[in-house]
């Protein structure tokens, strides 16, 4: 049975994330509980919202306590609002934040970008909204009356006010004793998805840069498990020569050598010939470099397997240029030029940290 | 869900109803269900209602009490709702030590709910009344639209504190209060009138019958001319008010009055906090120790009751402060420690050792419990004795190290703060005294400063929230640092001006 409650709590919720209501916005505050998680303390935040009423200010207020200690004896700091401070065990800055799931990251993480959920490719393995009827409510449109579960209201109506007959059993439901379906939107994403990460680890790129793929991999590897049940993660790193290493690897290798961009497209276009079908994976390709091709021969291969062989089998080829004062930059101006129509192809550059979140919604914001 | 107690419960609650009654306790029926813990959350969040109207606020309840429990930092023990039937929850999964304890201190709250004057107004059929609620606003929801209503009362939940609870106590407030205001008018202007005289028998040539009473009718011609100002008398139930005067719609009226009623209905349960608290531990544990617990069950029950009875330093326990004065108060009756004979006594060893055998205890300890509420009990029953022995003590903020330290020991200052904290559940009084401010229909109203300003931030936003509702300019009198200030709220535009 669904619960009245639940229906006040994701309203809540929303209103907590900033999604409706914005006027409240500014009487959220952050309350936290301390529990305890094994040895250590933890932060559980507790967000109120406190609607204004005409109340005291409670810094020149006080009150009455119980306990040992001369006059002047602290018994509490003033930061907090609400007047009475607490005592004792105060605990350090080695409290954890809990609370919030990698779940319900992406979930913020779609909303606040507004993020479309993903369509899929493949008919067997669609992902899809379906509406299905969860629950019973006491109002809703007439359509989806729940004839059976109105007449028992109505039955049991009467048979306590006494006035059910037996022998002339008519059962005559008023407006309280009608009750309507609900439905939930569910999402079925359970087509298989593999996600392959390219970055370019040539000298160019520096610690910074890496910091900015590093983050963005992470924000887009969360939304996509958020999208997908099953997900395949491969990791592809590039200088001169390309070569698969794992997670660790990716995100710690030290730069050196020189640009050769095609060599990764054609380990990543190795990969999925002999792991992942198109016809029944859905394939994610992201690329960060620096921009700094070795030459346009490179370069010109580079499209060419974009275009016939890339392109063509994976649902989305994202393309991110992290600013670098060594690159020239030359090569997402290439790919613009070529591909100029190219739905599947995303490039998007990034100038720093802040233009991390658009790169992101150019990214993920076609809902392929 | 199988709501009802279990054979071996049910035996426990008739056992314990007995010795309720045998105590001379006396409680509407009451029904005892039991909840799984999500259950009783939910509850919980509704106030202790199973339907209550839609809202975030009850959400916003559920998730910390859900929290808490989850965490394992709190869990709530017992929920009992003012109503007749009374209803009581029990969580499922708690073991039988803490049902019974649940159980007896319930029914002390019962007898409180029955017999406390304070209640004596309350709806005791508030269970459906609060369904009712539930399916008109459900109802405008639908027709008006969710967010509409649900906005709607947000605005009344800012002002849902500014009623007067003293007012069902009054039969005829207006009636009430002309016959009170009349005669002091009348001497008002007698004296106005009358030229100083200083010899009795000169009065009747300086002041002839006649011409007095000609210039009184004048006077009254005059008063009666002058703008009636409406309304008549500064108002404290500024809820009504509004619900009569605001050109609010019909639902909009109807919502505005849910949420005043239900505020009624909560209001005796703030001014009762320590008592009734005070009473329901002073039954339990009477009950528990003297006739309910076996020998194995006595360390349970120990450790739990010393967790509800615990105290925070820097904090009042209304559980600890109330069990305490019942029992002391108990003991100064039995021994007879009160009267004049007692408090003129200034030996010490003679006052403790003080034992009259009276045996009035029990006898005082119900009366208390029918007529006292919270600043009432602090007022009379607090003793320099009690505050010793309790280690009380009144704390303030200091502004150079931005901590609360203990200021005070002094009894004096201990009960002053005390009862200024219960006064009114420690919030501000706002009367409404002018509906047609300058003449332009606008609303005025008026803080009694009592030493403390107030928060004007929030104060503010009220402001804007009244102004919602009345649709014309609102207007709030108070002090900002020992100013007296107006507070104004125009449309978009806030302002504060100083008044001399």
């Amino acid at each position: 049975m669904v619960k009245r409650i639940e229906k006040d709590h994701s309203r809540f919720r929303q209103i907590i994330r900033g999604k409706i209501k914005k006027e409240l916005k500014k009487y959220i505050t952050r309350g936290e509980l301390i529990g305890k998680k094994g040895k250590d303390l933890v932060s559980i935040p507790v967000p109120q919202i406190n609607l204004p009423h005409f109340r005291y200010s409670s810094k020149n207020s006080g009150g009455v306590g119980q306990g040992d200690g001369d006059i002047g004896t602290p018994i509490g700091r003033g930061d907090d609002d609400d007047g009475t401070g607490q005592a004792g065990e105060a605990p350090g800055d080695h409290l954890l934040e809990v609370d919030i799931s990698l779940e319900e990251l992406a979930q913020m993480l779609g909303e606040e970008l507004e993020l479309p959920s993903i369509e899929a490719k493949g008919k067997k393995n669609i992902v899809s909204d379906k509406d299905r009827y969860t629950g019973i409510s006491r109002s809703g449109p007439e359509s989806l009356r729940h004839f059976k579960r109105t007449y028992k209201e109505a039955l049991k109506r009467q048979l306590i006010s006494n006035t059910y007959k037996p022998d002339n059993p008519i059962i005559v439901p008023y407006r309280e004793d009608r009750r309507y379906r609900t439905w939930k939107t569910v999402q079925y994403p359970e087509a298989n998805a593999v996600i392959v990460y390219m970055m370019d680890v040539s000298g160019s790129m520096g610690e910074e840069q890496k910091e900015i793929v590093r983050i963005e991999s992470f924000w887009i590897d969360t939304w996509l498990k958020f999208q997908y049940k099953n997900i395949a993660t491969r990791y592809i790193i590039h200088d001169a020569i390309a070569r698969e290493v794992d997670e660790e690897t990716f995100y710690h290798t030290r730069e050196s050598g020189g640009t050769i961009i095609s060599s990764a497209y054609k380990l990543a276009n190795q990969i999925i010939d002999e792991d992942y079908s198109p016809s029944e994976w859905n394939i994610y390709l992201f690329h960060f470099s620096d921009g700094d091709n070795w030459g346009e021969i490179d370069t010109d291969e580079c499209i060419s397997i974009l275009e016939e062989k890339l392109i063509p089998k994976a649902n989305l080829c994202c393309y991110g240029q992290v600013e670098s004062p060594y690159g020239s930059g030359q090569f997402i101006r290439d790919l613009e030029d070529y591909f100029e129509n190219e739905e599947k192809l995303i490039l998007s550059e990034i100038a720093d940290k802040e233009a991390i979140y658009q790169s992101i919604k150019d990214f993920l914001g076609k809902g392929k | 869900m199988n709501m009802s107690l279990t054979a071996e419960l049910s035996a426990i609650r008739d056992e314990i109803k007995g010795y309720a009654r045998d105590y001379g306790l006396d409680f509407y029926e009451t029904i005892f269900e039991m909840l799984e813990f999500d259950e009783l959350n939910e509850v919980a969040s509704y106030g202790g209602f199973p339907t209550r109207y839609p809202h975030w606020r009850h959400g916003m309840e559920y998730e910390e009490f859900s929290k808490s429990y989850s965490y394992g930092l709190s869990k709530i023990y017992e929920m009992v709702i003012n109503n007749d039937p009374c209803y009581a929850y029990l969580m499922r999964c708690n073991n039988l030590v803490d049902q019974k304890l649940v159980m007896a201190h319930v029914y002390g709250h019962c007898d409180f709910f029955k017999n406390n004057l304070w209640f004596s107004k309350t709806n005791r059929k508030m269970m459906d009344e609060m369904a009712n609620h539930a399916t008109r606003i459900r109802r405008y929801a639908e027709k008006f639209g969710e967010d509409e209503v649900e906005s709607f009362v947000d605005v009344c939940l800012c002002i849902e504190n500014l009623i007067d609870p003293h007012s069902q106590f009054i039969d005829k407030p207006e009636e009430a209060a002309k016959a009170e205001a009349e005669p002091e008018e009348e001497e008002a202007l007698d004296a106005k009138l009358r030229l100083k005289s200083e010899k009795e028998y000169m009065d009747e040539f300086i002041n002839p019958r006649a011409v007095i009473e000609k210039q009184r009718q004048q006077e009254e011609e005059k008063a009666k001319s002058k703008s009636r100002r409406f309304p008549e008398n500064p108002e404290r139930d500024i809820l009504q008010f509004l619900i009569e005067c605001a050109p609010l719609q019909k639902w909009q009226q109807d919502i505005l009055a849910i949420v005043r009623e239900e505020s009624y209905y909560f209001a005796p349960q703030a001014q009762t906090k320590i008592m009734n608290e005070g009473w329901a531990s002073y039954w339990h544990s009477k009950m528990m120790t003297t006739r309910i617990l076996s020998d194995a069950e006595v360390i349970d029950y120990a450790d739990h009751h010393s967790g509800t009875m615990f105290t925070q330093p820097g904090r009042i326990n209304p559980y600890k402060l109330g069990i305490e004065l019942f029992r002391d108060i108990e003991e100064r009756w039995n021994k007879g420690k009160f009267g004049k004979e007692y408090e003129e006594c200034d030996d010490y060893e003679t006052k403790r050792h003080w034992d009259k055998q009276l045996g009035l205890g029990r006898q005082k300890i119900f009366e208390v419990r029918k007529l006292y509420n919270d600043v009432m009990f602090i007022d009379a029953f607090l003793t320099p004795e009690f505050c010793r022995e309790h280690k009380m003590f009144v704390y303030e903020y200091n502004e150079r190290n931005n901590l609360y330290e203990i200021s005070d020991r002094e009894f004096k200052v201990i009960k002053q703060k005390l009862l200024f904290m219960l006064t009114n559940w420690g919030q501000p009084f706002i009367y409404v005294v002018e509906s047609n401010y300058k003449n332009r229909g606008e609303l005025y109203l008026r803080h009694r400063h009592e030493g403390i300003d107030l928060k004007l931030d929030e104060a503010r936003d009220t402001l804007k929230n009244l102004y919602a509702v009345w649709t014309r300019p609102v207007h709030l009198e108070t002090v900002v640092d020992e100013t007296k200030t107006l507070l104004s709220l125009e449309g978009e535009e806030y302002k504060e001006t100083e008044l001399d």
